[in-house]
């Protein structure tokens, strides 16, 4: 069923979400805050060397220490071959991935695990990691992406070999592939073009910085069954990667989704439940391990840093007629970098007649890259948009109608191949347009910038049950990990489908014993495809309802409707019965055929893409160089947004991130290649006083192939700010800042040297 | 006859010797898969495993099922993963 | 080392409880008495995700001694409600959807507490500043600031529950 042009009673109001009790008393448990009997903590050692060979590891003293009751390193892992993962979200290997979790012949970065231990205190275990001896031949070491392409280079892997590149690679290499995208023929566009604007633009590396570290409890037990508590985006993506990193079967291992506190992308792989799976088994007790929020940045995947340059061509009627772009991507230790949406994503919002894009992914000696909210596009965008921006001011355009004249349409063809369908770019235009931020002039001594964004969303598989209790109430179990609210939204699709109050639908998360296989929550996808099935599965409750009433009432279930929680007779020719609500149903459940349960599962296809376009306002103190954002507006094509709030909160915390990669969030390298921010101190995340109240406006162009007509929302968001940032100092300045973050002694620089 | 167009960054023209557009006689999506394996040994299973499919405009991330029509315009594109 | 015995005022109850003299406040408060409610984000003071009020000073508990306890009073996130009745700052979370993860959700509403104890009629900016110290990485803030101006309105009496 369709529910987009109906008059809905739950979806689109704001009801206090199911878990929200627990959260705002400190009652709701995460994976740290979970414990077993006989618990010890878990540690890992880590490479102080960006890059080593590993001679030695001499565990017996720390074996030996009182309170250590495990220790383990490589050794204790199969050595698994090259294998692409089937279940991730991809591109991930196998054997990579075991690598990372624990280094066998090399250390690869600063950070880099190589030995763990397992005792009766944090402190023993602490102790023990300093008694381990590790004997490394300290290699040169790559950290900077274009060095690492360089013909000289130090290499990483001897068995890496440039994918993507005619003729084949006979050299092993840094460059794990060569990705390519054209459309006509960019040569001729750029001869055609009247006015040209050129960039080459840098981004350095950042973390998604969710507040709570990595933590997981491990408990082997002596059956062989492994139960595993995960702060994770996917549990069943830990069940996976913990069997193939350990050669077990998946059907021995339970992992139980704690309250996850922040992903962002970066928790949809997995660093310690092998490795605490592992020290659990040789010491026979549960194993909990937690990252210190130092081993956070050192240990786990930021987002790739990245060189990119782009050209583009345009007539002096501002029709865009060539595009261009070269980008470069650190992949971290292994290779894996969002490079295919990068080349993707750029020009993803135009139509444009002739673009040639290639992409780098290449590895160096930091932590391998993570997944980070709409991996690759924010990179991409920041240099796009920017350049689109100069374009602009070189036409004497606004920055609005450029974007309008070349916005991509419904049946605009990317450059990447497929064509557009059901988008809403042009709506999100019309909103910016319309919104009186962008009719406001500028404050004196502000500038304004505007930058768009684009990301595909995805679909997959989602699994979903609805079963009514004894007493008329209902619960929805699901298994995706909730991480900002979703559980108050499959609640409402639910209560929709029912027609009842949504309080009397309870939301929950289910473990991987208890519910069928759920692709992990990222992607902009839980709303769209767990929704999907939880909606389907209440509509399979609601036909179960219906015949229920009917064998009640002895006529054909034909006759029988289902309206607000209750099943009437269809007309006076049915009967004259009284309605019958989910409680009575329920309560003879039994005699009708049996508990009233329905579970579907799907692979949805249909994701819809979102657009998003982001005005910001900013001032510049030309003496120190700092940003204050002024005011901030985030538009956005959401589809239908069943819970508005949540929606919002969405495009508020893409922007926020947005806004710190903007002005301050970088990792910083010493001469020797470690890290020297690790901590909240030095790695500057927005705070509240960084900020001001962030505008989310929502645009509705509902996503046909969903009931409700839902568009992920969550990655978007994060797409424009860094541009729209770089256009409002270049409009209140004059300078452009190529180079992120634009922090304050890079724009006082700038501000210097522009005179 | 659907026609698949290979972008080079797919990984997918080592397969097919630098061809970048090939028609292939095929009603779903898993029979066009069988035939690229069949044509360039490898390239299915690439395929299969890697890479997100467009079928006249719609992604798919896995689909055997996906229909094709005679004039079908199929693009492989990276797999998108998201965060 | 022998473990140190300290006495202390808990959210209202008297608890005694026996610590090593490096362990932190916030080790204390999760590993030893059970307390998980406070957070550890950073473990350095920097993200406030385990802050709790002292002697009616908002701390980082992961700066504190669990030993420097002694003779305090202390109220962590478990004791914010009253029973069963939420105080102003967690239903006004709650109403403006002000958290997500809902991971430094329980510094927040003590951090917010605390100013609200201390100004009960913050600007905006004010209630920025103060609440700087502690990080969220979901929100962008917007809708924790107005949950925390709305809770302070009810406070003084000015809006409905």
């Amino acid at each position: 069923m369709n529910y987009v042009a109906s008059d809905l009673k739950v979806v689109g109001t704001r009801p206090v979400r199911p878990d929200g009790v627990d959260k705002v008393t400190g009652r709701a448990v995460f994976a740290a805050d979970t414990r077993a009997a006989g618990m010890l903590w878990g540690k890992i050692k880590r490479s102080p060397h960006a890059h080593a060979r590993i001679l030695s590891i001499d565990t017996s003293k720390a074996a030996a220490l009182p309170g250590v009751k495990a220790v383990v390193t490589a050794a204790d892992f199969p050595d698994i071959p090259s294998e692409e993962a089937f279940v991730g979200e991809g591109p991930m290997n196998f054997r990579d991935l075991a690598l990372n979790v624990m280094a066998r012949s090399k250390a690869l970065y600063e950070g880099h695990a190589i030995a763990a231990v397992a005792a009766t205190t944090q402190e023993i275990a602490d102790r023990a990691l300093e008694l381990i001896d590790v004997q490394y031949e300290v290699l040169p070491f790559v950290i900077d992406v274009e060095a690492a392409m360089a013909p000289d280079a130090p290499i990483l892997h001897d068995d890496l070999f440039t994918a993507g590149v005619n003729p084949k690679a006979e050299k092993p290499s840094n460059i794990a592939k060569v990705v390519t995208f054209k459309k006509g023929d960019v040569e001729a566009g750029f001869k055609d073009a009247e006015v040209v604007v050129e960039g080459r633009y840098t981004t350095q590396p950042v973390h998604q910085a969710y507040i709570e570290p990595h933590a997981c409890l491990a408990s082997y037990q002596p059956d062989g069954q492994v139960s595993i508590h995960a702060s994770s985006q996917g549990h069943f993506m830990v069940r996976a990667y913990t069997a193939k990193l350990l050669g077990m079967d998946m059907a021995n291992i339970r992992v139980n989704p704690a309250e996850i506190g922040g992903g962002f992308g970066g928790k949809t792989l997995i660093y310690l439940e092998p490795v605490a799976v592992a020290l659990s088994k040789k010491a026979g007790r549960p194993v909990k391990i937690q990252m210190t929020r130092e081993e956070v940045f050192r240990g786990s995947g930021p987002t790739s840093g990245a060189t990119v340059e782009v050209k583009i061509g345009a007539k002096k009627d501002g029709t865009i007629v060539a595009a261009q772009q070269v980008l470069k991507y650190q992949a971290g230790a292994f290779p894996g970098s969002p490079i295919g949406p990068g080349c993707m994503c750029g020009f993803a919002m135009y139509d444009l007649p002739n673009v040639d894009v290639v992409g780098y992914d290449v590895v160096s000696n930091r932590p391998k890259v993570a997944a980070y909210r709409a991996p690759g596009a924010p990179i991409t965008s920041f240099a796009v948009e920017s350049a689109i921006d100069d374009l602009a001011r070189k036409l004497g355009m606004d920055p609005l109608t450029l974007r309008e004249k070349n916005a991509a349409k419904n049946g605009t063809k990317t450059h990447y191949g497929p064509v557009h369908q059901n988008i809403g770019f042009t709506a999100v235009l019309d909103a910016v347009k319309a919104h009186p931020h962008w009719k406001t002039p500028v404050k004196d001594g502000q500038g304004r910038g505007l930058a768009v964004g684009f990301w595909f969303n995805i679909g997959g598989e989602s699994t979903a049950t609805v079963h009514v209790n004894e007493d008329g109430s209902v619960t929805v179990a699901t298994g995706s990990p909730d991480i900002g609210g979703s559980r108050a939204s499959m609640g409402m699709m639910v209560a929709e489908v029912l027609g009842i109050d949504v309080a009397r639908v309870k939301a929950t998360v289910a473990d991987t014993a208890s519910i069928g296989f759920t692709h992990l929550t990222g992607g902009s996808r839980v709303t769209f495809a767990t929704g999907m099935a939880a909606t389907q599965a209440a509509e399979k409750v609601v036909d179960d309802l219906k015949k229920r009433a009917a064998a009640t009432w002895e006529i054909p279930v034909e006759a029988v409707e289902w309206k607000d929680g209750k099943a009437y007779p269809a007309g006076s020719n049915a009967g004259a019965f009284e309605p019958l609500d989910l409680a009575a149903l329920a309560l003879k459940a039994a005699r009708t055929g049996g508990p009233i349960v329905a579970e579907v599962s799907v692979n949805a296809q249909g994701a819809g893409a979102g657009f998003g376009a982001h005005i910001c306002d900013v001032s510049v103190d030309k003496e120190t160089g700092h940003v204050t954002i002024e005011r901030y507006t985030a538009v956005q094509d959401v589809g239908r947004a069943i819970h508005p709030s949540y929606v919002e909160g969405q495009i508020q915390g893409g922007a926020a991130q947005g806004i710190g990669w903007a002005l301050n969030e970088e990792y910083i390298y010493n001469a020797k290649g470690q890290m020297e921010n690790p901590g909240f101190l030095d790695y500057r995340v927005p705070v509240a006083s960084d900020v001001p109240m962030i505008e989310a406006v929502l645009v509705e162009v509902p996503n046909p192939r969903h009931p409700f007509g839902v568009r992920g929302v969550g990655e978007v968001p994060i797409v424009p700010p860094m541009a729209a940032i770089g256009n409002a100092i270049k409009s209140a300045t004059g300078v452009r800042m190529p180079d992120l973050p634009m922090s304050p002694p890079k724009v006082r620089a700038a501000l210097d040297a522009a005179g | 006859m659907p026609t698949v167009h290979f972008s080079s960054g797919s990984g997918c023209q080592a397969f097919t010797g630098g061809q970048s557009e090939v028609e292939v006689e095929a009603t779903t999506f898993r029979r066009l898969v069988l035939e690229l394996e069949q044509r360039f040994p490898g390239l299915g299973k690439q395929v299969e495993e890697g890479m997100a499919v467009a079928i006249d405009g719609e992604i798919f991330q896995d689909a055997y099922h996906a229909e094709l029509k005679a004039g079908s315009e199929i693009y492989l594109i990276p797999k998108i993963a998201g965060g | 080392m022998a473990k140190q015995h300290v006495t202390a005022v808990i959210n209202g109850e008297e608890t005694e409880f026996l610590c090593e003299t490096q362990q932190t406040m916030l080790d204390v408060l999760r590993d030893v008495i059970g307390l998980t409610g406070s957070k550890e984000g950073c473990a350095s003071g920097d993200c406030g995700a385990c802050s709790v009020i002292v002697d009616g000073r908002l701390v980082c508990s992961c700066l504190m001694l669990g030993v420097e306890a002694e003779g305090k009073t202390i109220t962590t996130i478990e004791g914010v409600a009253d029973g069963e009745t939420l105080h102003p700052v967690q239903q006004k979370f709650l109403e403006h959807a002000a958290l997500q993860c809902g991971f430094c959700t329980p510094g927040l509403i003590v951090a917010a507490k605390a100013l609200l104890d201390e100004n009960p009629n913050p600007t905006e900016t004010e209630a920025r500043y103060w609440l700087a110290g502690n990080l969220c990485r979901c929100t962008g803030y917007d809708k924790v600031i107005r949950a925390v101006m709305d809770a302070a309105a009810v406070m003084r009496g000015e809006a409905a529950r």
